[in-house]
């Protein structure tokens, strides 16, 4: 006998963003397949930033139409289009707007300049998205593999060294030994509350008091550490400093971003929308995460010689941070959470971009060494990169300060005192080694007009690079001079939260 | 104040509204930090241009500073030259900034300090700063002006936080680019303390905003709505504290001080200024406008302590400063001291002490970057700080130790030079209501005449000794007498004359001290109600 399958409708405009993506990496795939193997490849970086661009514009669009009339459900309830998720194809669209920029040089001086990377990101980007738009936890699992196994790819990029390898390597056995616990945790979930279903799990858990509630905790636990993993919370940070350090330099800032942006919103929205019935559970388990992340992440940060290590533990704090919006589970915590990331993500793209082109000149070496001097030797480029340190370390009048502020005033309006003061004393931590940064660039100075110091060549830059810089170091200093736009945006998309 | 306060801010804002619509108190924030972007922006090896558009910048400053305390309406104890605009409205944040008599010659001491200092320390080869970037000294001090006037005009909690924090960048990276021998370690050393002081301030300063929030239904930082909060006994105290380590931290009051010797003899000349003059006074500050100001009860009930611990400093300073052989760290332990007298000032809670400690903070903001531009000339002859490294040096440079005479008898508390009239009024006000504590502290009087005195003869009398190869001392040269001659005058017409200070700081610290005895009477009656509520 022949069963009838019905088909759900599909509501195309609420998956627009994804698939812009999807569909622009094929078109890329196929233009590849056609033209001349010595094409230039920065037409390939051009053609994902229109992608990307479209991607935007088509999230603008929607936000439009969720900001008129309200959130909806689409593709038979398992995709959410409201403010939360619209925040996060921005953001996402962005990203990809800027990353190809930084990729441009890099690739081409590594000899690895192709389509490979920009087809990688574009899938990972639309992992990205979906992380924050799914609404059923087998969506959420799929999310996370379309984003991370491009991003375990990427990391392998630069095949000829062995870093490279070394890392992805390192990144994929661990992002896979995660998946299968988050796997499981969905399973157990499934088991306890009879759905996958983030809304159904909800109302399940509001009408019935489960009696032996193991199986659920225990799902939620193994949940929880799948994506503290993805997001590098302490103790599920193994991976990060390996990763971060071996990665090719152009690409990484990338990663970094897109993994937190995507692993923070499928995070918040399962333990915010689905499990809030259960948050003592939870929520202690999550200030405990934050705290570890706090301190740890700042205080191992000092230690640090190689930069792109640095970043890594200094992400790990930041990570911390982005927890305290979890920690105080409201619609402020929420808001907070999603500026924060935004925030977060341009400051370490642009900051990796730096990096990336410094550590250029110095046979790929990013130890903190190869800074030293920046100051005389580019001088904007040294600046550039100081603001990207000071508005990481919260420096008044830049989206790093309200970014701090917002989670911070988040967790004392639910009265977590004590958290509030950990995070800004390791904040006071953190400083110490992002003005070490800075110090060493435009130490050396002194002896400037000493006669027969080897006057080093300024860093050559390229117009994408410039023009990658240019609108980070915007972002982070014109949001923070005049912050409302971004933060009735993050608000509203809170408050349009299902 | 609030009551009294409101009344008046609604009259003045709208007669400044009205009749004088150019924006003052914005454009003294805004010159200096886009002088400072102008600077960045031209290339390094101009550095005559460099130099002068950062002065012209800084004397604009001071010429705005001027017009605005010729606006100053003398009688009126409230915010004047109001301008308020929203800026971050989710978060409660508003650009609300205003003066009254509390900040109105703080920031006129700032805008003052700051053309000299830069005039007067410039990094060159003749003044021993191992680094000649002048580019990014000055465009790190002028943003650093920005962020001191900034803090003493906000009158929101948030803006004044962003500004005291703004103040911590550039200070950073002047004493470590352009200090002394030590300048990494005292440069963090500063920079995590008073980090780790703004930790709990601004905890501190959302934990008030929610709680305001929660009675009132509106989340704002504006200080004058803050000050109408009612607190419990313990919120008021914790608040209180979190506050209070911050400030404590930057006056420095004792024991929160071991930042600021290393922190004054590592850094340059300029920095000593700027941190001695103006940024130990943003602690005062804050101490008198916002604990007094939002926690009248809280301060009342720890008052004992803070005096305890203001006339511990007194003494520990004067001690400390006679056992001091480095002329930098002489004058920061006796900052340490002279901070003492100011915070027992605030804490005694009497119009007269109040008053006295608000003269002297911008009094003791002129003797003191004297002292130090004194003592960057010495060094400039000299390449040392060390007192036993100089001895007769009144012969040789006979202006010079004329000058350094006066300074030192206006920080010791001469009558007749202005560094008296605000121990006066302290040590009045402070024996009306807390007699032993201003005992006590009249002793410190005492010691600081004695490191005083003693330092002065060490270098200054005595026969002219010199090392094989070193210069002729020379006396002060032209350029440096025009540095100091305005400081000198002031000291001398303020010591002499203060009564048209007193005058515009007088009604507002009467509303201040009105504001803690209505609200801390009001907290009185209302413990008493619900004590008598819970009774029934």
């Amino acid at each position: 006998m022949l069963s009838v399958i019905t088909l759900p409708t599909i509501n195309y405009t609420a998956i627009l963003p994804e698939l812009i993506l999807l569909g622009g990496m094929l078109v890329l795939l196929a233009l590849v397949s056609v033209i001349p193997k010595d094409f230039a490849s920065t037409t390939y970086a051009s053609l994902t930033q229109c992608i990307g661009t479209a991607s935007l514009v088509s999230s603008l669009i929607l936000w439009h139409d969720v900001a008129r009339n309200g959130a909806f459900q689409a593709v038979a309830q398992i995709v959410n289009v409201d403010g939360f998720s619209v925040f996060i194809m921005v953001l996402v669209s962005s990203i990809l707007v800027v990353a190809p920029a930084f990729a441009v040089d890099y690739l081409k001086d590594e000899k690895i300049a192709g389509v490979e990377y920009y087809i990688l990101a574009l899938v990972s980007g639309a992992g990205a998205i979906l992380m924050g738009a799914s609404n059923d936890l087998i969506l959420i699992f799929l999310a996370l593999e379309i984003l991370s196994i491009p991003l375990y790819v990427i990391a392998g990029l630069n095949y000829r060294r062995e870093a490279s390898g070394e890392a992805a390597i390192k990144y994929f056995l661990l992002g896979a030994f995660s998946s299968a616990i988050f796997l499981y945790g969905i399973a157990l979930v499934y088991g306890a509350t009879g759905s996958t279903n983030l809304a159904s799990i909800s109302a399940f858990l509001a009408r019935n008091n489960i009696v032996t509630p193991g199986t659920l905790y225990a799902g939620a636990a193994l949940m929880l550490v799948g994506f503290a993993f993805k997001i590098a919370a302490i103790p599920f940070h193994m991976w990060s400093p390996d990763v971060y350090e071996g990665s090719p330099d152009g690409v990484v800032g990338f990663m970094a971003a897109i993994a937190k942006v995507g692993g923070f919103a499928a995070f918040l929205r399962v333990f915010v929308s689905a499990l809030p019935t259960i948050s003592s559970i939870w929520e202690p388990v999550v200030w405990v995460l934050a705290v570890l992340s706090l301190v740890i992440g700042a205080i191992v940060a000092l230690s640090q010689q190689n930069i792109k290590r640095l970043f890594a533990y200094s992400s790990i704090n930041h990570a911390g941070f982005i927890l305290l919006g979890l920690v105080a589970m409201s619609s402020r915590g929420i808001a907070s959470s999603l500026y924060y990331l935004f925030a977060y993500s341009f400051v370490v793209l642009g900051s990796f971009g730096v990096i990336a082109v410094v550590a250029k000149t110095h046979s790929g070496s990013a130890d903190i060494n190869s800074f030293r001097g920046l100051g005389r030797r580019s001088p904007v480029l040294a600046v550039i990169f100081a603001i990207f340190l000071l508005a990481q370390a919260g420096a008044p009048f830049t989206t790093g300060f309200l970014a701090k502020f917002y989670v911070v005033s988040a967790v004392i309006e639910t009265h977590s005192y004590a958290i509030a003061v950990i995070a800004m004393l390791s904040a006071a931590v953190g400083v110490a080694f992002y003005l070490r940064g800075v110090l060493v660039m435009f130490s050396g100075l002194e002896s400037s007009d000493s006669i027969g110091s080897p006057v080093e060549n300024p860093i050559p830059m390229s117009r994408w690079i410039w023009s990658a810089l240019t609108t980070c170091v915007l972002v982070t200093v014109v949001f923070g001079v005049w912050p409302s736009p971004l933060l009735d945006f993050a608000k509203s998309a809170s408050l349009l939260f299902r | 104040m609030f009551e009294v306060v409101n009344s008046f801010h609604g009259l003045v804002l709208n007669g400044t509204t009205s009749q004088t619509s150019f924006p003052y108190l914005t454009t003294l924030i805004l010159v200096p930090v886009f002088t400072a972007l102008m600077v960045l922006a031209i290339p390094q090896d101009a550095q005559r241009l460099i130099r002068a558009i950062a002065l012209t910048g800084s004397v604009a400053t001071l010429g705005i500073s001027a017009a605005v305390i010729d606006q100053f309406v003398t009688s009126t104890g409230g915010d004047q030259l109001v301008s308020t605009h929203q800026w971050a409205p989710a978060l409660g944040i508003s650009w609300s900034i205003g003066v009254d008599g509390i900040s109105l010659f703080l920031v006129a001491m700032t805008a003052l300090l700051f053309p000299l200092a830069l005039y007067g320390t410039t990094p060159k080869r003749n003044t021993g700063s191992p680094n000649r970037n002048t580019k990014g000294f000055f465009a790190w001090m002028l943003i650093l002006e920005t962020g001191c006037i900034g803090s003493f005009l906000s009158l929101d909690l948030m803006l004044f936080f962003l500004f005291f924090e703004l103040t911590l960048i550039p200070i950073y990276f002047l004493i470590s680019g352009w200090g002394h021998s030590g300048r990494n370690r005292a440069a963090m050393k500063f920079f995590i303390y008073t980090f780790a002081g703004s930790a709990t301030l601004l905890v501190g300063a959302i934990a008030l905003a929610f709680i305001h929030q929660s009675e009132t239904g509106t989340l704002t930082f504006d200080i004058r709505a803050l000050g109408e909060t009612h607190l419990s006994g313990v919120e008021g105290v914790l608040l209180f504290l979190a506050f209070t380590f911050a400030f404590a931290v930057k006056a420095p009051i004792w024991p929160f001080h071991t930042w600021s010797p290393d922190a004054y003899a590592e850094g340059p000349a300029s920095s000593s200024i700027i941190l001695g003059g103006v940024m130990a006074k943003l602690g005062t500050y804050g101490i008198v406008r916002f604990d007094l100001g939002l926690f009248p009860h809280a301060s009342i009930m720890l008052a004992p302590i803070f005096l305890t611990l203001g006339v511990v400093g007194i003494i520990y300073g004067s001690f400390v400063a006679a056992k001091q052989r480095d002329l930098k760290r002489l004058v920061a332990f006796s900052s340490l001291s002279h901070m003492g007298f100011i915070v027992i000032g605030a804490f005694a809670l009497t119009g007269e002490s109040i008053s006295g400690a608000v003269i002297q903070m911008a009094n003791h903001g002129l003797y003191t970057a004297a002292l130090f531009l004194l003592i960057a000339m010495i060094y400039r002859r000299r390449r040392s700080f060390d007192v036993a490294k100089m001895k007769g040096l009144q012969s040789q440079a006979p202006v010079l130790a004329a000058i350094f005479t006066i300074v030192m008898l206006a920080s010791i508390g001469v009558p007749g030079l202005n560094g008296f009239i605000g121990e006066f009024l302290i040590l009045v006000g402070t024996f009306s209501a807390h007699r032993w504590w201003a005992v006590v502290a009249m002793l410190g009087v005492i010691g600081s005449a004695v490191y005083m005195l003693w330092a002065y003869q060490q270098v200054f009398h005595g026969k002219p000794e010199m090392a094989a190869g070193e210069k002729d001392f020379s006396d002060i040269n032209v350029r440096e007498r025009l540095v100091l001659v305005p400081l000198v005058l002031l000291i001398v017409a303020l010591g002499v004359f203060p009564k048209p200070v007193l005058d515009r700081i007088e009604p507002s610290v009467n509303a201040l001290v009105a504001h803690v005895q209505v609200v801390d009477h009001g907290s009185v009656i209302h413990q008493q109600a619900l004590r008598s509520a819970a009774g029934k």
